[in-house]
């Protein structure tokens, strides 16, 4: 377990500092980090600790809240294919959002748009649950999610389409595509409380969901309450995940791909997926992120792009290795 | 001491009533065959007894806290779920989840559990094998041994046996007779009335979602029953090599 962990913790870790030291403005490894750490006066503090240090700590919040989820979604679905967005939460959020966007609330103050998003994401989950009803199958669950993500999305599109400028429409479409450029401490600030809430409330989920390896039926008379267990699921990922879209827009595909690269290595255990998952979304989003700084400085590649660039191959990749295992 | 005991059992799943008004009582050391004909209501009644289905009357099991009946009872479901390709040792390890709190690393008395609960299944060769690999029957057997290994004083089991070959159905009801003999009680579902008769120390014979008979194996399956409740006959003879029950021809 902790030679899967460590190599992934460490991986973080390097990558983070990389992420502190790429950027537009040349600074030296020395100067940057002593700016980071002392501060002071002039330009460089403020371009690493208002700039670079939100961006990185963002990616790494982010991606692990991702990874995480994907994880417990895929571990409580008892399906590699399933993915945090599945319950219709990132979708609601980018409703939210695009609302903010489109009513002029994002303009007139800085946290409207993703306070907004994450009182988009809010609505979008009581609708789930309130569709998925309290002891409905993990098929309702999966039925509510698609269905209600259908729906932000015709109203997402509603309201593009309606949009008497194109401007907005020009920003809502960007913004949809997911990035951590020009972010503040403030974003990470609104972001953190929420994920520790989903991170901590995620966390105690891993017995139930090896139990749940067994099937429902089996779980259940095991001694863990299946409705109990969905509803953890449900608020946890809506935490994270609301709040992630709320600050980043939409980034698919690290809860997908990730806990699907990772999974052989925890010996396939849901339980020892979580946390290896966490640490593995993070590493792809700060790798995703370093990359579109290193490799278009100058366009503003945004970071969701990147994800489903690199993680589409990955995942067809994966479902060409396992077409071959079932032979 | 009674390890489960129910009384006045009903269950209505949409509006038909599935079981009706079942009673039943086992206690310590009895190896329990349920038996009955396809949709007599066997899955239901072990299901409800546990607490799993919405009833009416009592039940023991239900009546307990999950955590409670974790311990009492190991049920082992007929629908061979296995989601993960986990290795066949960590599958059986989770049967002990019940007996391990929060965080808690299993100890040298689960691990003496689940090693005694792969000998006992025959499944030390695949121990390290991934589940989801193994053929349907290995995977029955992988399943057992994971209820084996929850260690309760009652397991109870919806048809263990069906897809295995005949050495391990003799070696399965052997095992369920073992545990009877050291005063844990099982009940099975299952539809081979020969190995029923054989290995189990009691039938109970359901039909229709009512019990028609519950007792001896010979005493239950007698003709009259057979051709009631499946509507077939059989040829019994208590031989020198035990109780041998062959059922023979369809009662049109």
């Amino acid at each position: 377990m902790i030679r899967v962990l460590l190599p992934l913790a460490v991986l973080t870790a390097v990558l983070f500092t990389i992420s502190l030291l790429v950027g537009p403005a040349n600074i030296g490894i020395g100067d940057s980090l002593s700016a980071l750490f002392r501060g002071g006066d002039g330009p460089m503090p403020m371009v690493m600790r208002e700039i670079r240090l939100p961006r990185a700590l963002l990616a790494v919040m982010i991606g692990g809240s991702l990874g995480l989820a994907g994880a417990a979604m895929q571990g409580y679905l008892r399906n590699p294919l399933a993915e945090p967005g599945l319950i219709g939460v990132s979708g609601s959020a980018a409703f939210g959002a695009v609302l903010a966007i489109q009513t002029g609330l994002a303009a007139s103050f800085a946290l409207g748009l993703p306070l907004a998003a994450l009182a988009g994401a809010l609505g979008g989950v009581l609708l789930v649950m309130l569709l998925a009803g309290p002891r409905g199958t993990s098929l309702t669950l999966i039925l509510a999610g698609i269905g209600i993500s259908a729906l932000v999305a015709a109203l997402t599109s509603l309201v593009l389409n309606l949009s008497p400028n194109p401007f907005a429409a020009s920003e809502i479409v960007f913004w949809m595509m997911g990035s951590l450029a020009d972010r503040s401490m403030t974003h990470v600030w609104l972001a953190l409380p929420l994920m520790l809430i989903g991170w901590g409330v995620l966390a105690v989920l891993g017995r139930g969901l090896d139990a749940l390896t067994l099937g429902e039926d089996a779980a259940e008379a095991m001694g863990f309450r299946i409705p109990h267990l969905r509803l953890i699921l449900i608020v946890g990922t809506a935490c994270v995940v609301g709040a992630a879209t709320a600050v980043a827009g939409a980034i698919g595909f690290v809860g997908l791909v990730v806990p699907h690269i990772l999974r052989p290595l925890v010996g396939a255990r849901p339980s020892r997926l979580l946390l290896a998952s966490a640490l593995g979304g993070a590493v792809m989003v700060l790798a995703a992120d370093i990359a579109i700084r290193v490799i278009l400085p100058d366009r503003d590649l945004k970071l969701g792009v990147l994800t489903a660039l690199v993680g589409a191959p990955l995942f067809l990749h994966l479902i060409v290795k396992s077409r071959k295992e079932l032979i | 001491m009674s390890l489960l005991a129910f009384s006045n059992l009903s269950v209505t799943l949409r509006g038909r009533k599935v079981i009706r008004d079942i009673s039943l009582s086992v206690g310590e050391g009895e190896f329990v065959g349920l038996i009955g004909p396809n949709g007599a209501g066997k899955t239901t009644l072990m299901r409800a007894a546990l607490g799993l289905l919405p009833y009416t009357g009592q039940s023991s099991l239900a009546d307990m806290s999950a955590g409670v009946r974790a311990k009492a009872v190991a049920w082992m479901p007929q629908s061979r779920e296995i989601a993960w390709p986990v290795s066949v040792e960590t599958l059986v390890m989770l049967g002990r989840l019940p007996h391990l709190g929060g965080g808690q690393k299993p100890s040298s008395i689960d691990q003496a559990k689940v090693d005694d609960a792969i000998t006992r299944m025959e499944l030390d060769p695949l121990r390290h094998r991934a589940a989801t690999q193994l053929s349907g029957g290995e995977q029955a057997r992988v399943l057992i041994a994971r209820a084996l290994a929850q260690d309760t004083p009652l397991l109870m089991a919806d048809e263990p046996i069906a897809g295995l070959d005949p050495a391990h159905q003799i070696a399965t009801m052997q095992t369920f007779d073992r545990l009877a003999r050291q005063g844990k009680s099982s009940i099975m579902s299952l539809h081979d009335l020969g190995l029923a008769v054989r290995h189990c120390t009691r039938l109970v014979l359901l039909k229709d979602g009512q019990l028609i008979a519950d007792g001896p194996p010979v005493d239950v399956l007698t003709p009259e029953r057979l051709a009631h409740a499946f509507g077939i006959t059989a040829w019994y003879s208590d031989t020198a090599h035990g109780p041998v029950y062959q059922p023979l021809e369809v009662i049109r």
